[in-house]
């Protein structure tokens, strides 16, 4: 069981919003985490020659998944606690992030990408995608919990 | 650099929004998607709260030449939903139950060093750039059919 926390998740998704904003009227860029984080893998030079880290966007992309590695290690220092607890074993996490990598980046978005700014902006495939991953989601935690773990 | 300090402040704003709004923890996304068990619904209340604050400031986008510090918006216009959009999708989710992490709170957990998070991040990296891959391959073979 985890307690049910309506105001730190409300509070939470404020300002998800809020970086979703800065990144769209600052930059012009849509906050989709897993097509922020898989172009950091891709070449460094653009089509004129120039390097991407510096006249593309690569720079803003690294310091976008810097912040968000940093962001927890300012709040453990301002007293907040992170409770993180594992339901599985080293091969699932294994398996498991090889199906969100890939899946994220194949169907083009994440909870971020789709769930957050696709529903935002209206988008009717990020409505399609969110349901998509929302019930198989759902039904391999029922299958786990209530049909192999029951 | 203007845009390089933007990504920062946002980066830190969206991971400090992911750590309190509890999605940091597998076992709360976990608890989220039970929804014929043990469920806990804080997790709606992430999105919900996201929508309500970006929704508008997407419409006003519209009606703004350009971005403060960026050249241009780019902002998807792709409306058709393709089988990709919907294999790629379903095999997220997939992942996503079976442990509870998805690429955000997955970035966030890498500076807690516990070996979990570091696992399933190098194993979600191999799979993105497998997905590259594959993706590079199918548009590779459509240019020499057309």
């Amino acid at each position: 069981m985890t307690e049910f926390t309506p105001y730190a998740s409300l509070a939470g998704g404020v300002l998800i919003g809020l970086s979703t904003v800065i990144l769209l009227l600052a930059n012009g860029r849509i906050a989709g985490i897993s097509g922020i984080y898989s172009r950091l893998f891709e070449p460094g030079t653009l089509a004129n020659g120039k390097s991407a880290w510096v006249h593309g966007e690569k720079g803003w992309q690294l310091s976008f998944v810097v912040g968000i590695v940093l962001a927890p290690l300012l709040l453990m220092a301002a007293g907040f606690e992170i409770e993180q607890v594992f339901t599985g074993d080293l091969t699932l996490i294994a398996i498991a992030g090889a199906l969100v990598g890939f899946g994220s980046v194949f169907g083009s978005g994440c909870t971020s990408g789709h769930g957050v700014c696709g529903l935002s902006r209206l988008s009717v495939r990020s409505l399609a995608a969110t349901i998509t991953f929302m019930s198989v989601g759902i039904a391999v935690v029922f299958v786990l919990r209530h049909v192999v773990g029951g | 650099m203007q845009r390089i300090i933007a990504g920062l402040f946002a980066g830190l704003t969206f991971g400090a929004g992911l750590v309190i709004a509890g999605m940091s923890n597998p076992l709360k996304v976990q608890n989220f998607l039970d929804v014929f068990g043990n469920w806990d619904p804080s997790l709606a209340f992430v999105m919900g709260g996201a929508i309500l604050v970006a929704a508008p400031f997407f419409r006003m986008a519209r009606f703004l030449p350009r971005p403060f510090v960026a050249d241009d918006f780019r902002i998807p216009t792709f409306q058709q939903i393709d089988k990709r959009l919907i294999f790629g999708s379903a095999t997220f989710g997939a992942g996503w139950g079976l442990i509870g992490l998805c690429p955000g709170p997955a970035l966030v957990s890498v500076s807690l060093l516990s070996p979990q998070a570091i696992v399933f991040v190098l194993c979600m990296t191999g799979g993105m750039l497998f997905a590259k891959f594959i993706a590079n391959l199918s548009m590779r073979r459509g240019l020499k059919q057309a």
